[in-house]
């Protein structure tokens, strides 16, 4: 198969674009199509900092090196999850994270779960009845919680997380599925600023995760390869495969699910978002909103792992 | 024969075959991974030879 531009020897095979291309061009054509979807989707300008969350992933890293190749003012912020699980999982993605941005002189903020709040990740999943068996929800709980908090306080005007069509097109599938129509309605490219809330933006959610694999292969980005290992038999993954098998009779499946679903939304065919749109709360202990009076659902996490920490003290 | 490695399985398929046909044989979606030889990324059409030992690097990720 030769290279569409070029005619050389092509390196990668975009089936649902029909388009192939070498490695030169796959390199250029890839951040083009990422600033194209940032401008058309009105994620940020130039002017604006941007916060890009990085995991250690093949994503995440290839967003940031995307966007500073692009010329955005874009730091890095990792989580420190407190994952070990014999395999070392969050030590190694931070060297990983730490090693990407001192080769590119890049800002890396980092936050460290257990010294920030007394415990790693599957310790607080421990004290909380949403943890038992799979830390994953209250990951998903902590991650956004903090990387709205770190880009309030550091006065980022986003903050921009590595989703790829796959993952958003996972996400689709389940909320259809089940009709979730909150999730439905708040599920797109851009989740815009409101008081408390940073602006979010998913500037790969129209790249296929084989073609951000690629990119970082690619582009020599050395990222954790090894899956996290709460996240085996997780229902994203399932979902993926599913869809993937689509993929593989209908080329171009996943990318129409989620376009059309998107075009769906922007005609209306949900209900109008002040239908559904609760009166959020701002929580008195972080500020941050919540659906609920009281405390948000994170600050009940780290007063109910720090009560125990104090009763198993005494005890 | 042609060798196939994905994480730590090992596969094996004839020679002169395309990489979409081996990836079918063996019971792999080529959406979710990417083929390797010798360090270059390869697309689906290629035709393996005798010898070939071909990388399969996983794309998919999950749990966020």
């Amino acid at each position: 198969m030769k290279c569409r531009k070029c005619g050389q020897k092509a390196a990668i095979n975009m089936r649902h674009h029909k388009l192939a291309l070498c490695k030169e061009h796959y390199l250029e054509w890839l951040p083009e199509q990422t600033a194209r979807f940032i401008k058309k989707y009105r994620m940020f300008t130039p002017q604006e900092r941007v916060l890009v969350a990085v995991s250690g992933g093949k994503d995440s890293l290839s967003l940031w090196d995307i966007l500073w190749r692009l010329g955005y003012q874009a730091d890095g912020l990792y989580i420190a999850l407190g994952i070990d699980e014999g395999i070392a999982y969050s030590a190694e993605s931070q060297r990983l994270c730490e090693a990407f941005a001192e080769a590119r002189g890049l800002t890396l903020h980092i936050v460290d779960i257990a010294r920030e709040y007394g415990a790693s990740i599957p310790e607080l999943a421990r004290s909380d009845r949403r943890g038992k068996g799979k830390p994953c929800s209250v990951c998903g709980l902590v991650k956004r919680h903090e990387m709205n908090r770190i880009a309030r306080d550091l006065g980022y005007d986003v903050l921009a997380t590595g989703h790829n069509l796959d993952d958003e097109a996972a996400v689709l599938f389940g909320n259809t599925l089940n009709w979730q129509v909150e999730y439905l309605l708040r599920q797109g490219p851009v989740l815009p600023e409101s008081p408390g809330l940073a602006r979010k933006v998913k500037p790969l959610c129209r790249f296929y995760e084989r073609e951000m694999a690629a990119y970082a292969l690619l582009r020599g980005i050395q990222y954790i390869y090894d899956e996290c290992p709460f996240a085996i038999g997780a229902t994203s993954i399932y979902y993926k495969e599913m869809l993937n098998q689509l993929e593989a009779k209908r080329p171009g499946a996943k990318l129409s699910f989620y376009l059309s679903f998107l075009r769906a939304k922007e005609e209306g065919l949900f209900a109008p978002q002040e239908d559904v749109q609760q009166a959020l709360d701002a929580c008195p202990r972080c500020g941050q909103l919540t659906s609920a009076p009281g405390l948000c659902a994170f600050c009940r996490l780290i007063e109910r792992a720090s009560s125990e920490a104090k009763g198993a003290v005494r005890g | 024969m042609v060798k196939l490695i994905l994480r730590d399985k090992e596969y094996e398929v004839e020679a002169g075959i395309t990489l979409l046909k081996a990836l079918k044989k063996v019971g792999i979606l080529p959406e979710s991974v990417i083929a390797t030889r010798e360090g270059e990324m390869i697309t689906e059409d290629e035709v393996l030879k005798e010898g070939d030992v071909i990388k399969l690097i996983a794309v998919i990720s999950g749990g966020r």
